[in-house]
């Protein structure tokens, strides 16, 4: 027992909201031995953050600790006064939040905050400065020296989070908190910072609790993994284990809902998680996922359910673990499939240029990009951000000499100089619901003058229409009157999709469309685009960062990299290979929830400016497969390697072929072994 | 179980309960139970009762002149005293609130309402306008404040209207830079883009999407305003800018006594001095109270 790092016991925390003490966290223990990587997963509101603030003792004020004890090091922190608090955390305990920056304070250079650090520590400032050096270089930062001198401000947000995790570990902690460290980082960096983490982890030896919504990358980081719902501990053990054979149904259901081992809207839709999560503070009898659950019975609504154990450290909190994967499917197992019709472009962009001003340089979003957009189809576009795909999307206004046609006819650049036929045409749905819906405005106005603005509707006529809107987006009309306020992320998502469809669309730009939502509204709100796309025949262009949930939805995918289209294809083929080298990097730095290493790349610095692109090959700076001088000099054409894929890359496509199986075949031998 | 049954069903939706109407609720009582809004409601509920029935609860008639009895100290039958022409200087007090209630308000709400719109304005729709707008804004703030009333007071003659008018324009340009700042950060929200993508014109987007929306930092800049304007008219009237001059006034009336305070007559100065206090005080408590419910 004692050799525990840090040990939770039956930890009950409520917030005082209005008044009424609401509880969070009923009554949560687990423990994280000495030098192991624990993970909590669980949707947001699940009290993943509040597990890690009672430990950090950083608590909101509303919050009260109602029973239970948390021990570091056998040392009880709960009784413990503010000066042993703060001086535990100038030495034994560190915490990384999401944010890098606003973790870091924007007005003083890097290196005061990181000597800092080490002045609390005991150091004399000599000594501190140089412990700092060593320190940016223990986490991968070339030129410490230089670094140093900068603001936050002036740094990436991969380069933040390192000196976030550099000031983090200066004091050799016993535990480090990371939360949610790598969720706004590109997919290319999070790899970076993770393999980072894990090497140091190593090093230090340091106890870790990892709290991430995403699945896969505590299946990557973790030895062990809790499942948190509710402010229930469900299930626990080692995350392998947990991953692959699931014993509690919220398990089962959240795997089911990720889109991952290459699954095609064509094939199986993604399995989701019917209902909502319990209101903080609402009063559960029974068990906390009865409510959701497809197995539930009789003895589920009355008694609340033990952590079974497992054996080998499992445990489950469900009255029927054994049966857990029974658990009946709520979505469909097939959905309808769209017909993408090879007729006309819907869309097109033919030598699109976009530069835009800043700070009087030209920065040029877009360079020569030419993409179509056939009826009925899914155009996937992917790459890291800054690399023009929301502007690509949003085609808005290009410079002179681009085309932008709409069923052959011009499309202006700005929505006013429109026909109305081509603004009903055209329709965004955005990335977050909250901004995207008037907070002021019910869903029964937001979406009655779109109504009324894209088809002249009024009156009964519109309301009847609302209602069918609503209807085709499972929107209970009765919550029609409601304001945005009121309704959980994934129904706000389904007003906004229902408005992006008022004007019956002919290609809707999905921007990131489930990136704010958990994993099992995600699922809930991918289907349904699938399904009104399947119904009404549009067009999507759809961005996502999330290369499973792309491929899960995509006909065509277009990769991008400093404004320019990389790679096009059918989903399949970009996805199958032979890749772009980028695409192919790209690939490889998504976790995968089997653990197993794919192809291991790893790209290196970030993503060169766009005032002052590299010579040649844009993408020759970082790339893993550079071949030499020709790359330097000569920027490679967007060529036709096969039927339908294009790519822009000096390799001949026989030799990428080659070279990536491999590497795929070396990468198999590893992980075999 | 019922889960279960047709998967394309609704999902049943546990509804939260009207959480805006909650809020809106939630907010007048925590107004109420902020002391430092129930103590200025108190001080400016007092003024606000002696401006609407003055007259009806005066213990004297406040323009009686009676040169007998001037300039008498502070005693039960005059508990405030009398003033130089020999008038109740508490009958004086409670119905010189009118002149500025009636007149600070006024002002206020006008430059509210011009200040909203020319916030809206530019910072919806930014560019050239924007620039040239808050130019002329920076140079009238650059100005004191009093000093450009007076100017403006001089040349168009005082009465109750031109001081509503000035003192409304002088407000304006403060009002319109706490607007635009807000609706600048509104406008970079997705839901105006939306409605910029169908189309809809700057107006509607302006006035029935963003203003709802700004409404927090207008009530609390009000507020804050109101303060100033009541300040600003004790001061003109006690320039001798006076709404009325026939009426009691405040301003006027201290302006009309101080140089007796060296004779040791002070009451005719420091009551109605008070009152301008008073009532100040009261009005930014409440504004406090409210920038603290608006901002939390």
């Amino acid at each position: 027992m004692t050799d525990a790092a840090i040990e939770l016991q039956d930890l009950q925390v409520a917030y005082t909201v209005r008044g009424v003490d609401r509880a969070v966290l009923r009554g949560v223990s687990f423990q994280i031995g000495q030098g192991e990587s624990y993970g909590l997963v669980g949707e947001s509101g699940c009290g993943k953050t509040t597990a890690a603030f009672a430990i950090m003792r950083y608590l909101p004020r509303n919050a009260k600790i109602q029973s239970g004890s948390i021990r570091l090091n056998g040392e009880d922190m709960l009784g413990m006064g503010g000066g042993n608090v703060r001086r535990l955390h100038a030495t034994t305990l560190s915490m990384v939040y999401q944010n890098p920056a606003a973790a870091l304070n924007p007005s003083i250079r890097v290196g005061p905050q990181l000597t800092e650090v080490f002045q609390l520590l005991g150091g004399a400032k000599e000594e501190a400065l140089h412990r700092s050096e060593e320190m940016l270089h223990k986490v991968q930062i070339s030129d410490p020296k230089r670094v140093m001198r900068r603001y936050p401000h002036q740094l990436s947000g991969g380069m933040q989070q390192r000196v976030v995790i550099a000031m983090a570990l200066a004091k050799n902690p016993t535990l480090l908190i990371l939360d949610e460290p790598t969720t706004g980082l590109d997919a290319t960096v999070e790899a970076e910072v993770l393999d980072l983490i894990g090497s140091l982890r190593q090093e230090f030896g340091t106890s870790v609790l990892f709290i991430s919504h995403n699945l896969a990358v505590i299946a990557k980081m973790c030895e062990r993994v809790g499942v948190l719902y509710a402010g229930r501990l469900v299930e626990q053990g080692a995350a392998q284990e947990v991953f692959r054979d699931p014993r509690h149904p919220y398990t089962v259901g959240l795997l089911r809902s990720i889109p991952r081992r290459g699954v095609r809207k064509d094939e199986t839709a993604l399995d989701t998680i019917p209902g909502f999560l319990p209101r903080l503070g609402a009063t559960l009898p029974g068990c906390v996922f009865e409510p959701r659950c497809g197995l539930a019975k009789e003895i589920c609504r009355e008694q609340e359910p033990d952590l079974f154990p497992l054996g080998h450290g499992r445990a489950s909190r469900c009255h029927f673990h054994d049966r857990a994967q029974e658990l009946p499917r709520i979505a469909p197992v097939r959905l309808p499939a769209a017909h993408v019709t090879n007729g006309k472009p819907l869309l097109e962009v033919a030598n699109g240029f976009k530069t835009f001003k800043q700070e009087g340089q030209d920065v040029q979003a877009l360079v020569d990009v030419s993409l179509v957009v056939r009826p009925g189809e899914v155009l996937g576009l992917v790459g890291e951000s800054g690399s023009g795909k929301t502007t690509l999307a949003r085609v808005t206004a290009p410079d002179e000499g681009s085309r932008l046609e709409m069923d052959g006819e011009p499309l202006a650049g700005k929505v006013e100089k429109r026909s109305n036929e081509q603004v009903r045409s055209l329709q965004i749905v955005f990335q977050n619901p909250d901004g995207a819906l008037n907070r002021r405005h019910s869903v029964r106005r937001i979406v009655g003058r779109a109504l009324y603005k894209l088809l002249g509707l009024r009156g009964q006529t519109k309301e009847d229409r609302a209602i069918e809107l609503a209807e085709s987006v499972r929107f209970d009309q009765t919550l029609l009157g409601a304001k945005p306020a009121q309704l959980s992320g994934g129904l706000k998502q389904r007003v906004a999709i229902a408005r992006a469809f008022a004007g019956d669309p002919r290609i809707v730009l999905c921007d990131e469309p489930t990136s704010a939502l958990d994993v099992s509204v995600q699922a809930a709100i991918l289907n349904l685009l699938v399904e009104l796309q399947t119904q009404k025949g549009v067009s999507y262009i759809f961005i996502s960062h999330d290369l499973g949930v792309v491929r899960y939805i995509s006909d065509r995918i277009a990769v991008m990299y400093l404004g320019r289209i990389q790679e096009v294809g059918d989903a399949e083929t970009v996805f199958g290979g032979p890749h772009h080298p980028y695409t192919e990097a790209l690939l490889s730095a998504v976790p995968n929830l089997e653990g197993e290493e794919r192809t291991r790349i790893r790209l290196e610095g970030e993503i060169p400016s766009a005032t002052n692109p590299p010579s040649g090959c844009v993408f020759h700076t970082r790339c893993p497969r550079f071949l030499g001088e020709i790359c330097v000099q000569e920027e490679p054409p967007l060529a036709e390697v096969e039927p339908g894929h294009l790519m822009r890359c000096h390799i001949p496509v026989e030799e990428l072929r080659r070279l990536q199986a491999d590497a795929s075949a070396a990468a198999q031998a590893k992980t075999t072994t | 179980m019922t889960t279960l049954e047709d998967p394309t069903a609704p999902i049943a939706i546990p509804i939260r309960p009207d959480e805006t109407k909650v809020e809106r609720y939630e907010r007048f009582r925590l107004l109420f139970r902020s002391p430092t809004f129930l103590l200025g409601f108190f001080l400016a509920g007092i003024w606000v009762i002696c401006a609407i029935f003055g007259n009806l609860i005066t213990p004297h008639d406040p323009v009686a002149p009676d040169i007998l009895s001037k300039f008498e100290a502070p005693s039960g039958q005059h508990l405030f005293g009398t003033d130089k022409l020999g008038q109740d200087v508490l009958a004086r007090v409670i119905v010189g609130a009118r002149s500025v209630l009636v007149v600070a308000p006024l002002a206020t709400i006008l430059g509210t309402v011009l200040g909203t719109t020319i916030g809206l304005i530019t910072g919806y729709y930014r560019g050239f306008v924007d620039e040239a707008t808050m130019r002329v804004v920076d140079a009238v703030l650059a100005i004191p404040l009093i000093i450009t009333a007076l100017v403006a007071i001089t040349a168009v003659g005082p009465s109750r209207t031109t001081l509503v008018l000035v003192i409304g324009f002088v407000f304006t340009p403060i009002i319109a830079k706490t607007v635009r700042a807000a609706v600048l950060g509104e406008s970079r929200l997705e839901y105006v883009q939306a409605a910029r993508l169908r189309n809809e014109h700057g107006p509607y987007v302006m006035f029935a999407e963003i203003l709802p929306n700004v409404t927090g930092p207008i009530i609390v800049e009000f507020t804050v305003r109101l303060g100033y304007a009541i300040f600003t008219v004790a001061t003109l009237a006690f320039l001798g800018f006076a709404a009325d001059p026939t009426v009691p006034d405040w301003g006027q009336d201290i302006s009309a006594h101080y140089p007796s305070i060296n004779g040791g007559y002070w009451w005719p100065v420091l009551f109605p001095s008070l009152a301008i206090a008073t009532l100040i005080v009261g009005i930014n408590l409440i504004a406090d109270a409210v920038a603290q419910l608006f901002e939390r």
